[in-house]
């Protein structure tokens, strides 16, 4: 969906990201299990309205980037036994997430 | 206060179910929907199921273009079919014989309803949400579904604006088969990612 009212994206797919260690109040679709953790853009979705203006009737613009983000398990759950090649990957909006080394 | 002369009955549904019919009410009384509308939004809901999930599979499975059309952009790829689905945005995720893919959402219950129809109840639950992310194996073990050593997991959390599928791997043994017969295998579960497809022989 082509929106006028986007920002621009800042990744591209390979990049790493880490999430923001964040706790705003109020609506916010970036799960905790993530926050503070390093990944790697999968792909670009889009651009979409950001879901933490939106859930207050606001317009949610300029529209957010919306990445999925590839996390291996073990760097979600350090304690993670079951398998060291599984990967979690979440949707994330590009205000959370900032580049890593 | 029940059993008081004149009470209503006590009413049993629950804060959710009372305030969903409050809501109703409000907009039926003000005209923004008719009780009509709704009547036929839920029998719409109630016809759509997984089956065309997997008549998207099915084809997916006969024709190589109509594949790498799928996995590129679902939405395009489920209207090609005819398949009405509405503001969906779609991705399939396509098992290999060394991923296997695993759907999710841990933050309610985000689901390719326009796809598969109502989520079952398991995956709205509490245990299923926030177990998938953290073993994966183990609850895929409680559906019955065990994994290879050389096979690895990726859980997809539908935190956002996209909805998942899986794209399951063709059993084998299903050689020559047409799209009809194909699409007949192809479960529920097998598209949310907690079963796998048996070969036949």
């Amino acid at each position: 969906m082509a929106r006028r009212e986007a920002v621009p994206p800042r990744f591209a797919a390979g990049d790493r990201v880490r999430v923001r260690r964040a706790d705003p109040p109020g609506h916010v679709r970036t799960p905790w299990y993530c926050r503070g953790r390093v990944g790697t853009i999968e792909r670009l979705c889009g651009a979409f309205p950001n879901p933490e203006e939106l859930a207050y009737n606001r317009s949610g613009l300029p529209a957010q980037p919306l990445y999925r983000v590839r996390f291996a398990a073990t760097e979600l759950w350090p304690d993670y036994r079951e398998h060291p090649g599984d990967a979690v990957e979440i949707e994330i909006y590009q205000h959370w997430l900032e580049a890593a080394p | 206060m029940s059993g008081q002369p004149g009470d209503a009955p006590h009413d049993t549904r629950g804060y959710y179910r009372r305030m969903q019919s409050a809501v109703e009410e409000l907009l039926i009384l003000k005209g923004l929907v008719t009780r009509e509308d709704i009547a036929r939004q839920v029998e719409a809901m109630d016809r759509r199921d997984y089956r065309r999930g997997a008549r998207l599979v099915a084809r997916a499975w006969v024709d190589p273009g109509y594949k790498a059309r799928l996995l590129e952009n679902g939405s395009a790829a489920a209207t090609e079919l005819g398949l009405e689905i509405g503001p969906l945005r779609l991705i399939v995720v396509e098992n290999t014989p060394g991923v296997h893919n695993m759907i999710v959402c841990t933050l309610c219950s985000c689901y390719p309803r326009m796809l598969l129809g109502i989520p079952p109840e398991w995956y709205k639950s509490r245990a299923y949400r926030s177990r998938a992310v953290r073993e994966p194996r183990a609850v895929l073990a409680e559906f019955g579904t065990a994994l290879p050593d050389d096979v690895v997991i990726r859980v997809h959390d539908s935190t956002a604006d996209m909805r998942y599928m899986v794209l399951p791997l063709r059993p084998r043994g299903t050689d020559g088969w047409d799209e009809a017969r194909l699409a007949g295998l192809v479960t529920r579960d097998s598209l949310i990612g907690v079963a796998r497809l048996p070969d036949l022989s």
